[in-house]
């Protein structure tokens, strides 16, 4: 398969967003347009004069990538160039979670024909490694640092795939860049269906959480194989598939793999805060039933 | 450039200002809308929102966005897919945007948008001055002044043309002061969708966004490039000084109406002092000056309808000989104590061989009422700089003392 993002560009070895924008194209094809918000992924793509996309490719501003989607839609519309042609939003989780939340909202609540794709990598990366409302519970950043008095981020991570789905949207799925297929699946799928349609990747980032630059895919799976990441599909608000784990492994076995959560094996009381966040893990089994 | 009233009498209507300017956007063809509600702006959407009910806007949608900052920006997607794209704020609304304003100027789309002028808070405050639009004016966008209902409708179509000039691409704003334009009902001759169509070309962009011939947007540059982008910005402000010009003048060619191109001037020929104003105060001053005239004072108005780009040879041209130049600003720069108007117009005489001295009056701040007596009195003051030089170069016009 022809892709749709070329080699060359200035991402890290072992970047999260090459990944999750590679896969978002060979589900989209060429018939898209791509609406993406400042951050990683704009800028190691397009440095002027060059470009990576394949695809029509539109970078505005931080915090307006589904009201800029809204309007391109809007101009296809409009002028009746609409056809087969997929707009696709893609954003990290500050674009989505937090600075473009009300820009997100805006845009599903109308109902414009467009899939959002959020890469989710737990913390504002371009900016390096500051807390969003996306990082996990006990993970330090730079702005929930672990210290004398802290174990990092005191907060669970927002339930953004809920808040989509309670907008209406026909479609919304999790993802993780770790299972390529099920990525790519669930984008078509996303495509495909008429109206806002939402897509959620998990994406681990080899600079933010601190893992060798090898190691993507494998901290990728071992968030879902933990059950803190579960893949699932929401249609009209209702969970209709769950990608089950028949042996989760205990959380531990994630939380080591990252710099992030270091502290929770080096500091003293880091065992209870392990204890909780297999809670979130054990919680999640029983509410999206993945055994 | 001679209006003929008499043939425009036959096809007057008795409408609200916003009224005129939604009908003329309608008239413009526009393929996108995309706006949020605010005082005093709210008339011309719902206008605009009652035409799309009434199937009256062909092959076009209009978005209701959920906030100033993403109407903006949903035209910043709808123009870079090709779409001629309009909007309509004021105020909070504009400042909102502010972030948005540099993106759609930088990225060279010409989005038109209606700024119904009124103040900024705090205090909170709806009525008209000019704050809201002069604080916006390093964001890269054509600033237009309208004096009147007829001239903002009118306006509207100049503005689609001049933005959409291939060798201009800029955003333009077209400026109407809040209530008393946008509220204020007159006779108005609306446009006609013939000659409009036969004035403002299909938006046919080089460059959008097409799956078929695929381009980055908002690319990101360097030190290596970027200061080019924004030199390139200020060559089409340039270039645009001309084009203003032109789309004013091609506008009289087929509709016999004028407003001045970058100014408009009256009776400033043989004018000792000449006032220097935007917007609706244009009319009170011209009344000032009729009477005034009749007493014998060589006074004349220099209206600004360019503020970006300002049109630095053209108010030379009109002062240059004149004794004294006064400057009416609704807005001010905190910590300056000067208004835009005037601080631009006297950069626009140093270095230059024209010693004309320049005095500057705050004025109408928040909607404060410019009666007629106003501008005499500020013209009293203009007198004694002539007869005794400047006491005081800048100042506040109509200050309640007992509130202080």
């Amino acid at each position: 398969m022809k892709s749709l993002l070329a080699p060359g560009h200035r991402g890290c070895a072992g970047c999260c967003d090459a990944m999750a924008a590679k896969f978002t194209l060979m589900a989209a094809g060429e018939d898209c347009i791509v609406v993406s918000p400042t951050g990683c992924l704009e800028v190691m793509t397009t440095p002027y004069p060059e470009s990576s996309w394949g695809v029509p490719f539109i970078h505005s501003l931080f915090e307006n990538n589904a009201a800029v989607a809204s309007g391109i839609e809007a101009a296809l519309k409009s002028k009746g160039e609409m056809g087969n042609t997929k707009i696709i939003a893609m954003g990290g989780d500050g674009a989505t979670l937090d600075i473009g939340m009300r820009s997100v909202s805006g845009a599903f609540e109308r109902g414009h024909d467009f899939t959002f794709v959020c890469i989710d990598n737990e913390a504002y990366m371009n900016t390096g490694v500051q807390r969003s409302a996306a990082t996990p519970f006990a993970a330090s950043t730079t702005t929930s640092p672990s210290g004398k008095v802290s174990f990092g981020n005191i907060r669970p991570k927002k339930n953004m795939p809920a808040i989509i789905a309670a907008h209406g949207s026909p479609y919304v799925a999790t993802t993780s860049i770790g299972y390529p297929k099920d990525m790519i699946r669930k984008v078509k799928t996303a495509v495909d269906v008429e109206g806002p349609t939402y897509v959620h990747a998990h994406s681990p980032c080899t600079t933010g959480w601190g893992f060798d630059t090898s190691k993507t895919v494998e901290v990728a799976k071992m968030a879902v194989e933990t059950c803190l990441w579960p893949l699932y599909e929401m249609e009209d608000g209702e969970i209709t598939k769950v990608k089950k784990i028949k042996n989760p492994k205990p959380v531990e076995d994630y939380l080591k793999m990252q710099r992030r959560f270091k502290h929770l094996f080096t500091k003293e009381g880091g065992d209870e805060f392990i204890k909780q966040i297999q809670a979130l893990a054990d919680e999640n089994i029983v509410k999206f039933g993945l055994q | 450039m001679q209006r003929d009233f008499e043939k425009d009498k036959k096809n007057m209507v008795v409408v609200e200002g916003s009224y005129a300017v939604a009908s003329a956007v309608k008239s413009c063809r526009p393929n996108v809308i995309s706006a949020y509600p605010i005082t005093p702006q709210t008339h011309i959407v719902e206008d605009l929102s009652q035409f799309m009910a009434d199937g009256a806007i062909p092959n076009c949608e209009y978005i209701n966005v959920e906030s100033e900052f993403s109407a903006l920006s949903a035209l910043v997607g709808s123009s870079a897919a090709g779409a001629r794209s309009y909007s309509a704020t004021t105020s909070q609304g504009l400042e909102l945007m502010h972030e948005v304003l540099f993106n759609v100027s930088g990225m060279r789309l010409p989005v038109v948008m209606t700024v119904v002028n009124r103040a900024v808070s705090a205090p909170i405050n709806i009525w008209n001055d000019h704050q809201d639009s002069i604080s916006q004016r390093d964001t890269g966008w054509i600033q237009l002044y309208a004096e009147d209902t007829q001239e903002i409708s009118d306006m509207t179509a100049q503005a689609f043309k001049i933005a959409e000039d291939p060798e201009i691409l800029l955003p333009v704003m077209t400026c109407m002061d809040g209530f008393i334009l946008s509220h204020v009902y007159e006779p108005v001759v609306l446009l006609e969708d013939d000659i409009v169509a036969e004035y403002l070309p299909p938006f046919e962009p080089e460059f959008k966004l097409d799956p078929k011939n695929p381009k980055t947007f908002g690319a990101f540059a360097d030190p290596n490039s970027y200061t080019e982008f924004r030199y390139l910005q200020q060559q089409a402000m340039d270039k645009a000084l001309k084009k203003i010009e032109d789309a004013a003048a091609e506008f009289y060619d087929l509709f016999g109406r004028h407003y001045g191109g970058l100014i408009d001037t009256y009776e400033t020929d043989d004018a000792d002092i000449i006032l220097m104003a935007m917007g609706s105060i244009v009319g009170t001053i011209k009344d000032a000056i009729d009477k005034l005239r009749a007493k014998g004072v060589k006074v004349g108005l220099l209206k600004v309808r360019s503020f970006r780009p300002f049109p630095v040879e053209a108010i030379r041209n009109v002062v240059k000989d004149a004794k004294v130049v006064v400057a009416l600003d609704k807005n001010i720069s905190i910590g300056l104590n000067e208004g835009a108007l005037f601080t631009e117009t006297k950069a626009s005489l140093y270095n230059t061989k024209i010693d004309v001295p320049v005095i500057g009056f705050m004025i109408g701040h928040g909607g404060r009422d410019i009666p007629t007596g106003t501008i005499e009195n500020i013209i009293d003051e203009a007198k004694k700089v002539i007869d005794s030089g400047i006491t005081v170069e800048s100042q506040f016009t109509d200050l309640k003392e007992e509130l202080l």
